[in-house]
């Protein structure tokens, strides 16, 4: 406990079980705030999303067996979106373990390949010194999640706590600084381009590095676009502005990926949803590709600069570089490229046109309205996800909260949890479906319990939409399983949970709705009831080049 | 993926790894998760007793090659991975081979075991158990020589390696 707080941990996700009664004693004993979720999965998520929205490491405590199974997904969703936590994990007694004891599980094993590292302590000793590590590892470098796993004997035996000193890892040594030789190469394939666009990731959040990312886009004056996870590092409401690339991408933002003849990329690493086919990817551009993780470097796509360092240093060395050129005659002969982004921007915008049912991009647009931009919105999985990210405009990092990597339905609910915790003053939403909402509504006792007035936004259309939408366009319109006819009365479950429901069929309700929603300061469950067969567009079939976009 | 050298070659990867318990299937569990081929191991303490050598060899375009190095550093217990394709090295395997020693081969069997400089470790009345040190092209040189008489079993270590000193 000492070493946790040590750490300064003052908030832990959990859920006791009988293996880790000692360790809930002691915490008890503490000023650590412990919120009890109602699924272990729970925990692990809104460890997340707290870490996510706060920017430190979140911390979660499960018993063994089953308490740990169950921190698997969220474990495996952390590690795929490189968030820090730390998770703890009770065991049964080191002499029973290898016996299949009463809820023994070989946790360690079942998550080596979806941490960043993991620990069987062995002794009291090692302890201060695993718990130091462990924060370490989750918060530097490329960061994610670490596993403690800790035997039941070793939690009782009692020794004095002796404080561990600095990390030592002869092994582990995250290259921060970027090759100061490979810099000023950009700065020439920046002045030789006559379009280059900026591509930028999650990694410039982890880093805390969008500032410096502004400040090179604004030098450089070339055009922006991010991942999913990248959302918000770069101001939406800014000209250079393209949207989000990849399957749900902007024409626009795909369009200046397959034009451009210098791509920038900055703490992203290539996923299949940005790039579609990989052989068509922005093939007329040299790749400059910055990220701490040099597994990322070429894993997916050739570059012609590697640039292994942290974001937020290397941009800061490149500004100064860049500094010390003129670059006044280059922004100036940028306009041909802007005006040639600007007509895909005229031709093909975003959008969409409300009749007479509710479009759940109309909800999703007048939230981002009525909150002024400046909520921090979570999602589940699915079209709402996507409508999030396309509808809702993000001007600032950690804003933007979603399981992108994994893809975890049931994500939102309790990451809305951590992130309500981690900022008790703002407006906390969760863009949901209404499949994903079931797979942790169970955690809506969780925020009536601790009072944290998350608002949950569904977006109702009855199905598993996403799937649907694949079905329609690459199924023949074969709705197989997909339709959720069965769904509970969410205003009345928001009741039956001590929450506050409500409920928009029409139009016209959709804006009092929200505001009400809004106004309250109390969980509530707004349950939009949405055109059933929307769509999400533009959208790139899997597989097919990314300019290959399917338009409404 | 990235098209370049794509031709397919056979890289040794000398590993220094913390010696605790778990790092192994670490590495392995690497391999197998990401699709990378392990077509031999060799693990051993070295001369310090916290760090241990795994001796690996895996086939792959220099592409895949790199990737890989990349997700072995990138384990938290893997100190060094060294490959031996980049540098001047001397490799060894081992086997021991059983095989049908019918008396008019039996002369045979002991001027080829002279020959490569094996040692005949077991004498039995039916077969012969011989031992062999060598790089891998030795040993199977010596092992086809072996084939006509009937080898009745083959254990044959993974490929251990060492850089050379050309300082
Ligand atoms: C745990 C999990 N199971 C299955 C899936 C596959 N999946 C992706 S989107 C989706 C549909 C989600 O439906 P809903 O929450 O209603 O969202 P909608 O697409 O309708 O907005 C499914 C089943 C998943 N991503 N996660
Ligand atoms: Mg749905």
């Amino acid at each position: 406990m000492k070493a946790l707080q040590s750490e300064g941990v003052d908030t832990i996700f959990g859920y006791p079980g009988g293996a880790v009664l000692d360790i809930y004693d002691e915490l008890a004993k503490t000023d650590i705030r412990h919120i009890l979720v109602r699924h272990e999965q729970g925990a692990v998520h809104a460890a997340d999303g707290y870490a996510r929205a706060s920017g430190r490491v979140g911390v979660c405590l499960v018993t063994s067996g089953p308490g740990a199974t169950n921190t698997v997904t969220g474990i495996a969703s952390a590690y795929m979106d490189s968030v820090p936590i730390v998770v703890l994990t009770g065991q049964v007694n080191s002499n029973l373990i290898g016996n299949d004891a009463f809820q023994e599980v070989d946790i360690v094993g079942i998550t080596r390949p979806c941490t960043k590292h993991n620990y069987l302590v062995q002794s009291l000793k090692d302890l201060p010194r695993i718990i130091k590590e462990a924060f370490h590892i989750a918060s530097s470098g490329r960061p994610g999640p670490v596993l403690i796993d800790l035997p039941k004997d070793i939690m009782q035996a009692t020794g004095s706590y002796r404080a561990a000193k600095g990390v030592e890892l002869k092994s582990y040594h995250p290259t921060y600084e970027p090759n100061m030789k490979q810099l000023p190469k950009v700065v020439d394939l920046i002045k030789a381009s006559k379009k280059p666009a900026v591509f930028a990731g999650g990694g410039v959040i982890l880093s805390k590095a969008s500032k410096e990312l502004t400040e090179f886009v604004k030098k450089i004056r070339a055009p922006i676009t991010t991942s999913l996870m990248g959302l918000g590092a770069f101001p939406a409401s800014d000209p250079l502005w393209l949207g989000m690339i990849g399957m749900h991408g902007t024409y626009r933002a795909n369009m200046t990926s397959a034009e451009c003849d210098l791509l920038v990329a900055i703490g992203v690493r290539f996923d299949d949803r940005v790039t579609g086919k990989i052989d068509t990817f922005a093939p007329n551009a040299r790749i400059v590709h910055i990220d701490i993780d040099p597994t990322s470097i070429r894993k997916n796509i050739r570059v012609s600069i590697p640039i292994v360092g942290d974001c937020k240093i290397t941009l800061q060395k490149l500004n100064a570089l860049l500094g010390k050129e003129k670059l006044g005659s280059l922004r100036k002969g940028r306009k041909p490229w802007l005006d040639q982004i600007e007509k895909w921007k005229a031709t093909r915008p975003l959008a969409y046109t409300q009749k007479e049912t509710i479009k759940p991009q109309f909800v999703v647009e007048k939230l981002y309205e009525l909150t002024h931009g400046e909520a921090i919105i979570t999602t589940e999985v699915g079209q709402n996800q996507m409508w999030a990210a396309q509808y809702y405009h993000f001007d600032r990092p950690n804003a933007f909260i979603t399981s992108g990597g994994l893809g975890v339905m049931g994500f939102g609910l309790p990451a809305a949890i951590g992130a309500q915790i981690a900022h008790p003053d703002k407006i906390v939403a969760d863009i949901a479906g209404d499949g994903s909402i079931q797979m942790n509504i169970q955690e809506m006792a969780t925020a009536v319990q601790y009072k944290l007035p998350i608002k949950i936004v569904i977006l109702n259309n009855s199905y598993l939409g996403m799937v649907r939408q694949w079905q329609e366009l690459f199924y023949d319109r074969c709705y197989s399983c997909t339709e959720m006819d069965h769904a509970p009365d969410f205003v009345k479950l928001a009741e039956a949970y001590g929450a506050v429901g409500l409920r928009a069929s029409k139009v016209e309700e959709v804006i009092p709705v929200l505001k009400n929603g809004l106004s309250i300061q109390r969980p509530v469950i707004m349950d939009f009831v949405v055109e059933r067969e929307e769509g999400v567009y533009p959208m790139v079939p899997a597989g097919a080049s990314i300019t290959e976009m399917l338009l409404v | 993926m990235v098209n370049e050298n794509n031709e397919i070659k056979k890289h040794i990867l000398s590993i220094l790894v913390d010696n605790q318990p778990g790092v192994l299937s670490r590495i392995a569990g690497l391999f197998s998760g990401r699709g990378f081929n392990i077509e031999s191991l060799c693990v051993a303490e070295t001369a310090d007793p916290l760090v241990s050598r795994v001796t690996l060899v895996t086939m792959g375009s220099d592409f895949i090659v790199e990737q890989i190095k990349k997700q072995l550093n990138k384990l938290i217990n893997v100190i060094k991975v060294i490959d031996f394709s980049d540098a001047d090295f001397v490799q060894r395997e081992m086997v021991m081979v059983k095989v049908r020693a019918k008396p008019e081969h039996r002369a045979e069997i002991l001027r080829t075991a002279d020959i490569f400089r094996s040692k005949v470790v077991d004498v039995g009345a039916r077969c012969y158990i011989l031992e062999l040190t060598g790089d891998e092209g030795k040993v199977d040189a010596f092992l086809n020589l072996l084939k006509p008489m009937g080898i009745k079993e083959i254990a044959r270590t993974g490929a251990i390696a060492l850089a050379r000193d050309n300082k």
